[in-house]
């Protein structure tokens, strides 16, 4: 079945995001994200009050503090007041709710952030309160813990093995060394376990970072940007919250998304993957029927720099930056959240024929 | 600049959850040492249970019990335990299937003989905690089993006195940092001075400062001494005593509008009767010791400030 195509065109315009760095303690959450929004809208000439819609993602749970996201909102220039929403989510699903308000006609413009400081606390221990209360936060399994259950399903199954969770990693951070904003870059150890099967290597850096997208629609779009990301497609899924319910090899909701978002009815050049584990690849490149002709990760993935909470909207931010730059013509990016890929979500993205 | 403050954050809070029909038969079923599980319109059984089929969205509530042995279906070492694990030795996270369930369970495996000891299809029962309470935590933890499938207790899921809520305890650590604009707000408090940040685009002053002016969205760096008199720009009464605060109600918490200062913070205002504090009143900080935000703020006794002078900040 074709994807149904949307009432309305509508492009990335423009993408900005920080360095990506370990810690950032000299800066609290708006003073990280500010500069990141001015340059987002310098790309664009646009300033606060000319954007129609502003919708951001983030979580209190890495600040450790209630309502966070309303401190970040006075970068934005939040008065007089504006059209403005939130998601406790990856900014990916900011830009999913951005994308719809536009559809709507309501808004022609729209400014997506999202930003994550992880270095107050411990990632690992903050993500296991996101899991079921009942059966699994109780047992405290970390996320590389359960990242590490889904590589060993993937080994047994024979799709693939250390060596290869390995060339994984390498490839990710060999090709974040034209990414200036990347974290780890070029040779990173592979390392010791963290929990086997997986190795530090195979795990994402923790970090902090922010990143911020322009959404326009039409002609809007043109007049902002020379070669505009156009959206042909966006769609995101979630499977059952049971891990024991899932087949951790499989990814049956990235393949629906992706269907849904039209990726099959012709090759992509490009695809960003939100894959913060080695492992992870291995599953969205068999539910994307991702073959050696696509270039995956070029600006080295999660692996390289994962900022919780921005890294799925980066993958988006990167692949637009790649049809705008004219280095790709047809993209995919994907962004997953939750526990062994459980959300994802998938958008197709291309320039106009040159 | 001077070094960014930090101190440690805890944010600690026990989750109290009530539970449906399926999941407190289930977890009264662990106290009692029986594991259920629930059987789908098309005939799987899931275990841990749950309400509706994660296929059909059907509701969904016939329990079957399953045996307390099984076979790990991917499992992972970890060597490291972290806090509120369920051991503190070495040991593998196993998604395990129990006899008679169609569906894996996520616990943990005691295994003495180390990593290479686990493999997936490896036979495993449960080892039963020895004080349970109605929790995931009634099951201690697996252990290696090499014996025949484990006899069904032949219960049927109802039980004298259910389980029909859990308290999940819930703690994680943070080092807390203020960043540039709040660090040197919190060390001017510690010289009993007030300090803002003015906006260098509307000229507005920021007490406290974040960093950023939220009208035009930039960066606030310029730093201005405010107070430290004010004027209470609005304010109210309170009349619960909160839990381990040594203040005698009632007593008036106000927004005071700093002298210079283009936004109003709030502070308790004392030295003066409940009843007499007013807006436009005049009023100073007093210091408590040992640094921080002020006690409380007391009448100067200048005559009040005109409604005109602080409109614009109440
Ligand atoms: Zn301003």
């Amino acid at each position: 079945m074709p994807a149904p195509r949307p009432l309305r065109d509508i492009a990335v315009v423009a993408f900005a995001q920080t360095d990506h760095r370990r810690t950032s303690d000299e800066l609290s959450e708006v003073e990280m994200l500010m500069p990141v929004l001015h340059r987002v809208l310098a790309q664009t000439g646009l300033k606060t009050s000319d954007i129609g819609f502003t919708c951001s993602g983030s979580t209190d749970y890495l600040a450790g503090r209630a309502f966070s996201f309303t401190m970040a909102l006075d970068g934005v220039g939040a008065w007089p007041p504006i059209s403005e929403s939130h998601v406790e989510m990856d900014g990916a699903w900011a830009l999913y709710e951005a994308w719809t308000k536009l559809l709507t006609g309501d808004a022609d413009t729209a400014l997506v952030y999202a930003y994550g400081k992880s270095s107050p606390g411990s990632v690992r221990d903050v993500l296991t309160r996101q899991l079921d209360p009942y059966y699994v936060a109780p047992l405290w399994p970390d996320s590389v813990a359960l990242a590490a259950l889904q590589a060993q399903a993937l080994i047994d199954a024979g799709d693939t093995d250390e060596p290869a969770l390995a060339a994984v990693a390498t490839r990710s951070r060999t090709s974040a060394t034209g990414n200036s904003h990347a974290q780890l870059r070029g040779s990173v150890p592979q390392g010791d376990y963290a929990v086997r099967p997986l190795r530090t290597g195979d795990c994402p850096p923790i970090g902090d970072g922010a990143a911020a997208v322009i959404l326009a629609a039409g002609e809007r779009a043109r007049e902002l940007c020379e070669r505009p990301a156009w959206i042909r497609g966006i769609d995101h899924r979630i499977e059952a919250h049971g891990l024991g319910v899932r087949d951790l090899t499989d990814s049956p909701s990235t393949r629906l998304a992706a269907e849904r978002a039209g990726l099959f009815e012709r090759p992509v050049d490009t695809a960003e993957l939100h894959a913060p584990f080695s492992s992870q690849e291995v599953v969205l490149r068999k539910a994307l029927r991702l073959d050696g002709s696509v270039d995956v990760n070029p600006s080295g993935g999660a692996l390289a720099a994962n900022p919780i909470m921005a890294a799925g909207l980066i993958r988006i931010g990167e692949a637009a930056d790649r049809i705008r730059r004219g280095d790709s013509d047809r993209a995919l990016a994907h962004a997953t959240s939750g526990p062994c890929l459980q959300q994802n979500l998938v958008a197709v993205l291309e320039g106009e024929p040159r | 600049m001077p070094e960014v403050l930090k101190a440690p954050l805890v944010v600690e809070f026990p989750f109290t959850r009530s539970l449906g029909p399926v999941q407190s038969a289930f977890l009264t079923g662990l106290r009692e040492r029986v594991v259920l599980g629930v059987r789908t319109a098309d005939g799987r059984t899931l275990v841990p249970p749950v309400e509706y089929d994660p296929v059909t969205s059907e509701e969904i509530g016939e329990l079957v019990e399953v045996a307390a042995t099984g076979t790990v279906t991917t499992w992972a070492w970890n060597h490291d335990p972290r806090r509120g694990q369920p051991l503190d030795r070495p040991f593998a996270w196993v998604l395990v299937r129990l006899d008679g369930a169609d569906t894996a369970l996520l616990h943990a495996l005691d295994a003495p003989g180390g990593a290479d000891s686990v493999h997936t299809g490896m036979r495993v029962r449960v080892r039963w905690a020895e004080e349970r309470t109605g929790a995931v935590t009634d099951i201690a933890c697996f252990e290696p089993y090499d014996g025949a499938t484990a006899e069904l207790t032949g219960s049927e899921g109802r039980f004298e006195d259910l389980v029909t809520g859990i308290v999940a305890p819930a703690r994680l650590d943070y080092t807390y940092s203020p960043g540039r604009a709040q660090t040197a707000y919190i060390q001017s408090l510690a010289e009993r001075r007030v300090i803002g940040e003015r906006c260098p685009s509307c000229r507005k002053v920021y007490v406290p400062p974040r960093g950023a002016c939220p009208t035009c969205g930039v960066a606030t760096s310029e730093r201005v001494e405010v107070g430290p008199r004010g004027t209470v720009t609005t304010f109210c009464i309170v009349n619960i005593k909160a839990k381990n605060l040594d203040i005698e109600v009632p007593y008036v918490y106000a927004h005071i509008a700093l002298d210079g200062a283009d936004l109003a913070l709030h502070g308790r205002i004392g030295g003066i009767p409940y009843d007499q504090v007013r807006m436009g009143l005049r009023v100073e900080p007093v210091w408590s010791d040992g640094g921080g935000h002020p006690d409380h703020y007391r009448p100067t006794g200048e005559p009040d400030a005109d409604y005109d002078t602080y409109k614009e900040l109440v």
